[in-house]
This record gives structure tokens, C-alpha cells and sequence, in this order.
């Protein structure tokens, strides 16, 4: 296992082939507990109840994943992030883990207050909007911008909610939740300054 | 794998009716080998019209067991890992003390004069079965349909003696659809002069009326769409209409092999009290709510069901897995995707076997 990486270094280490998770799995203390929606397959569960002695839960929308996560021993609700919610009691995890998955619920807003009702803290990782790729690619083709963090189509994305480094800033603040920890990301390089412009993957671990 | 129908008689059991039964016999299967530590049990609960004689070649008439699909070297309960139990009914006509038992304060079968049973009745015989097999903690229960709400009462009442609980296609407590469709099947039976109030083990049974219940149900166990793959309109033996009310349809034809079918293996009296106890159980009877019913200790859940199960809908143990979230219990729940309605459990058993392995595998290697 690669050693501890930390937000300040230069290059983030992948997780399962994917950085945001080697930083959420930085973010999660030993021993809590967590919920992961949108969780797949369950391989960041598994890995975090592995390596991490995790408690996970996952909620997932697709049965053959949920099928898989169970299989490999994950308790997975087969369910919708936009109403799964509201089952759990308050204080019910330390963290509730939102990745890469924010822009494609159907009440963004609702689906992180819940996050922060259900869990002492929320991880979200997200695609940013405002990226210099996606600014060109607008003002350039003057088409529904694409990059590599934003491949789709118009017409067959996934995602209905775009928002931007800045935009979640600005509702954090608004909303009146800690930012405790926030790394940007740019393949896999931890990017310092001009985030809003640089990162194509922002992570925040917030709190009430 | 050939496997002998095993017996064991208690001496009495209390009834949630308040009646207590004296003596009790309950016949039972086991496959597979407990270990030292007698951690690798696992209890099967049948279904409605089920026996004990879940899995394996019968020693008695060579039958393979009615989830053999599911128990064996191997399989989704891995016989070479784990321990299998499974019992036959309170109530059941299976080698079980049931209505068609003798009693022997009369000398004759009880018949009407049983007392009625209820699935926690059924449940706390299972119990002593397990004491009896020297299990303080079985590593799982698992069972679909009235099997599976046998496996919720153990998840609710018998927190201490059970780690998993596998709830397939089920539910907490029975609609009034569900009561409506044993009430046909009842009353089928009931409206057969040959039932004779229940008093007819020294004549014929009321074969007429159990197998029209038994056609009902057979009905509610498939899906449109099955029903339409299996049989369509296809003709049965002729290339026109009969115009007449003989056999027309594939379909007619296969209810009515069913029906006639299942008249040689059941007893009406026992089809009778087993519907009543699924019609009455309701897990949260007692409790405040249904996420009440179930202790701070429960164990833990994978609940499945089946996306064309129109007799024991997903919506119904969804309710079951949100009440277990409700209070941070551990559960997993998977809707699986089948044309088969309510028997998918029985018969379409690729996707149901990988999620209960390793569910199982899981739960084992945490021990």
C-alpha cells in the first residue's frame, strides 16, 4: 500500500484506479462508520473496511451492482440517493461519501442536507464545471462544453446539475456547513492555487 | 446425495393460542457437517406446500429436494462449508404433528379439533429442534414466502440464536389481497362435501376442493409474462376448440395436473390451519412499529425480492429493510430482475445464489 499521501504533496496516488478515492480514504478516520451512495460495486467500501476498519453501508440504484456489492459482503441498499436518505436516523455515520455523483442527483441541495443530517460530516467529490477545458470549450465550439471530466453528449449525459468550485463555496457558506478539508485535483496532480479554473475534481470534507 | 427424513419428538409445546400440544413430533433433514465449533448452521424454512426434504436424492422415493438447486456441494448454502437444517412445519402433514396427527388423548386424528398455529408457534418448535441439535447459534435462517417470514420472526424474537437473517420474496404481515387469495383457497376446500367438517381420514379427502386451492395458488406463483411464455393460447391436444368444457388449454391442462397432483402429497386440513398462520402473522403486532419488532441485537439482513412478484411485492419487504435502517441495523436489500413472479426464488436461482454466497462467506469469515 502506498504510503499516506496528503493534500500538499504534488501527486496524488490512485485508489482503484481512481485518485478521488485514494484521498477520500485519506478523509476517513479508523474505526467510523460510513455511508457511501452511489457506492457501485462496493470496492471503496470494502477497501475502507479492509484497511480502515470501516463499518460501511452503501446505497446504489443499479441491481447488478448492488448484486455484486453484496456478494462481496457489503450491505447495500438497492435505492435512490434523492429519497434513500431519509430511512436513517440523525448522527447515523461519520461520514456519508458522495463521489463523483452530486451532479447527477435530481435535488442536489437536498440530497447534502440530508448527507449532513444522516452523517456527522460529509465527503463529496465532484467534477468542476468552471475548468479552464470546459470554459474554452464553450466560448470556442459554442456547444454544450466537453472535456475529459465531462465526455458526454448533451443529449445522453447523466449529469443535470452543473456546478462550478466556486459555486459549492458559495453554498457551503450560505448554508452555513464547515469546510474542514478541501483538495482540488488535476489528473494526478494536487493543485494549489486558481482551483476554480485548474482542478478538473474538487473533494471537500465538510460539516455542519 | 441421498438423505433420510430424520424424527425427533418433544414433549409438549405452548401455543400463542394459549392451547399446549403434548407430544410433538417434527422430521427434519441436515446436509453438510457441523464443525467443532458449531458456527456453520444453517436453518432452511419451507414454504407454504414445502417439506423438510429441501435438498438431496430421498432416500424413501428419489425425489431431489425442493431447493436442491440452492443446497449442495457447491451451491448458494455450500454443503461443503456449512451445516443445513431443515424442518418440516408445525401444522405440516410432512412427518410434523399436524392436524392429520393422531391425538392421543382421542385416539384419533385431531382434525378441526388442532389447535390453531401461528409462525411464531412454528418458529419456537424450530427452536427446540436446535437445541435438540445441540446449536446455541445458528449462523443463518433463510427461507422465501411463509419461509421467509419464519426467518423474520427468528430476526425479531430470536435475536441470541441466529447471526443472519436471508428474508426472500415476503413480508412482515399479509394484505388483505394476500389474506383474499387464501381465503378462496380455504373456502375451496371447505365447500367440498368430501372436507366433511375436517372428518374425513377414514374416507376420501376433499381432493376436489384442495386442488382447485391449489390451482389458485399456482396462479398467484406465476407472472403474467411466464404464464404467457409457458402456455399462451396454445391448444391442448386438439388443433380446435372442443366446444365443450373439457380440457381446451395448455393451461387448464397444467392447473389441473397441479391440482391433481397435489392431492397425494397434502392434507386439506393442514393446507387449512398453515394459510390461517400466514393470514394472522404480523410482525409488528405488539410493537409500536414494524422498526419496534425488531430488538437492538437483530442480526443481520439480506432481504431480495423479485421484480415481477405480484404476490409478495417488492414495496412489502422494503418496508421490512427501512424499519431495519430506521434503527441502524446492518441490512442489505436487492431487487432481482425475473419474469418468474412469486416462484423466482424456487427456479431462477443464478443471480439469488452469487448475492447469498458471498453474503454468507462474508457473515462466516467475520465470525
Amino acid at each position: 500500500m502506498t504510503t499516506t499521501a496528503g493534500a500538499a504533496r504534488h501527486f496524488v496516488r490512485e485508489l482503484l484506479g481512481r485518485s478521488d478515492y485514494a484521498i477520500i480514504s485519506d478523509l476517513v478516520e479508523p474505526d467510523s462508520r460510513v455511508l457511501d451512495l452511489g457506492c457501485g460495486e462496493g470496492e471503496l467500501l470494502e477497501w475502507l473496511a479492509a484497511n480502515r476498519s470501516v463499518e460501511g453501508r452503501g446505497i446504489e440504484i443499479d441491481g447488478r451492482k448492488v448484486q455484486r456489492a453484496i456478494a462481496r459482503g457489503i450491505s447495500v441498499y438497492q435505492g435512490d440517493i434523492d429519497q434513500g436518505l431519509s430511512g436513517y436516523p440523525d448522527d447515523s455515520f461519520d461520514y456519508v461519501i458522495l463521489s463523483q455523483t452530486l451532479q447527477e442527483t435530481r435535488r442536489p441541495l437536498e440530497v447534502l442536507r440530508e448527507m449532513l443530517r444522516v452523517g456527522r460530516r460529509a465527503i463529496v467529490a465532484f467534477p468542476n464545471y468552471g475548468h479552464w477545458a470546459m470554459r474554452v470549450s464553450a466560448l470556442f465550439t459554442g456547444r454544450a462544453p466537453r472535456s475529459k471530466c465531462f465526455p458526454y453528449e448533451w443529449y445522453e449525459s447523466p449529469n443535470i446539475h452543473f456546478l462550478t468550485v466556486k459555486d459549492f463555496e458559495v453554498l457551503a457558506d450560505n448554508q452555513g456547513w464547515t469546510v474542514e478539508r478541501k483538495i482540488f485535483l488535476s489528473g494526478h496532480n494536487a493543485v494549489r492555487a486558481l482551483a476554480n479554473l485548474r482542478a478538473e475534481v474538487a473533494v471537500y470534507l465538510v460539516r455542519r | 446425495m441421498i438423505v433420510e427424513t430424520q424424527s425427533v419428538r418433544f414433549d409438549s409445546l405452548p401455543l400463542d393460542c394459549g392451547a399446549r400440544l403434548a407430544p410433538v413430533d417434527v422430521a427434519y433433514e441436515t446436509y453438510g457437517n457441523l464443525n467443532s465449533a458449531r458456527s456453520n448452521a444453517i436453518l432452511i424454512l419451507h414454504a407454504l406446500t414445502g417439506d423438510a426434504h429441501a435438498a438431496g436424492i430421498s432416500h424413501d422415493d428419489g425425489k431431489p429436494g425442493w431447493w436442491g438447486n440452492m443446497i449442495g456441494p457447491g451451491k448458494a448454502f455450500d454443503t461443503d462449508r456449512y451445516f443445513v437444517i431443515c424442518s418440516n412445519v408445525l401444522g405440516g402433514c410432512r412427518g410434523t404433528t399436524g392436524p392429520a396427527s393422531v391425538n392421543p388423548e382421542t385416539g384419533c386424528p385431531y382434525a378441526m379439533s388442532f389447535p390453531v398455529i401461528t409462525i411464531g408457534d412454528m418458529v419456537r418448535l424450530q427452536v427446540k429442534l436446535i437445541d435438540h441439535l445441540g446449536i446455541e447459534r445458528l449462523l443463518a435462517v433463510s427461507g422465501g414466502s411463509m419461509g421467509g417470514m419464519q426467518t423474520l420472526e427468528w430476526a425479531a424474537h430470536w435475536p441470541e440464536r441466529v447471526i443472519a437473517a436471508i428474508p426472500i420474496a415476503t413480508t412482515a404481515r399479509h394484505s388483505a389481497q394476500q389474506i383474499a387469495f387464501n381465503e378462496v383457497g380455504r373456502q375451496a376446500i371447505m365447500a367440498d362435501p368430501d372436507w366433511n367438517e375436517g372428518n374425513y381420514y377414514a374416507s376420501k379427502p376433499p381432493a376436489r376442493g384442495l386442488a382447485v386451492a391449489r390451482m389458485v395458488g399456482h396462479i398467484t406463483y406465476m407472472s403474467d409474462e411466464s404464464m404467457r411464455e409457458k402456455f399462451g393460447r396454445r391448444l391442448r391436444d386438439k388443433e380446435k376448440y372442443g366446444y365443450d368444457f373439457s380440457i381446451d388449454f395448455e393451461v387448464e391442462s397444467y392447473l389441473r395436473y397441479r391440482g391433481s397432483q397435489f392431492v397425494n402429497r397434502f392434507d386439506a386440513n393442514s393446507y387449512l390451519y398453515i394459510t390461517k398462520a400466514m393470514d394472522y402473522f404480523d410482525l409488528a403486532n405488539g410493537a409500536r412499529s414494524l422498526g419496534d419488532a425488531f430488538p437492538k441485537n437483530a442480526p443481520r439482513v439480506l432481504a431480495i425480492s423479485f421484480t415481477s412478484d405480484w404476490l409478495y411485492p417488492s414495496y412489502q419487504l422494503i418496508e421490512v429493510v427501512e424499519a431495519l435502517r430506521s434503527r441502524n441495523h446492518d441490512v442489505a436489500y436487492v431487487e432481482l430482475a425475473s419474469n418468474y413472479g412469486h416462484d423466482a426464488f424456487l427456479v431462477d436461482i443464478g443471480e439469488q445464489t452469487e448475492v447469498i454466497r458471498g453474503f454468507l462467506a462474508n457473515t462466516y469469515s467475520r465470525l
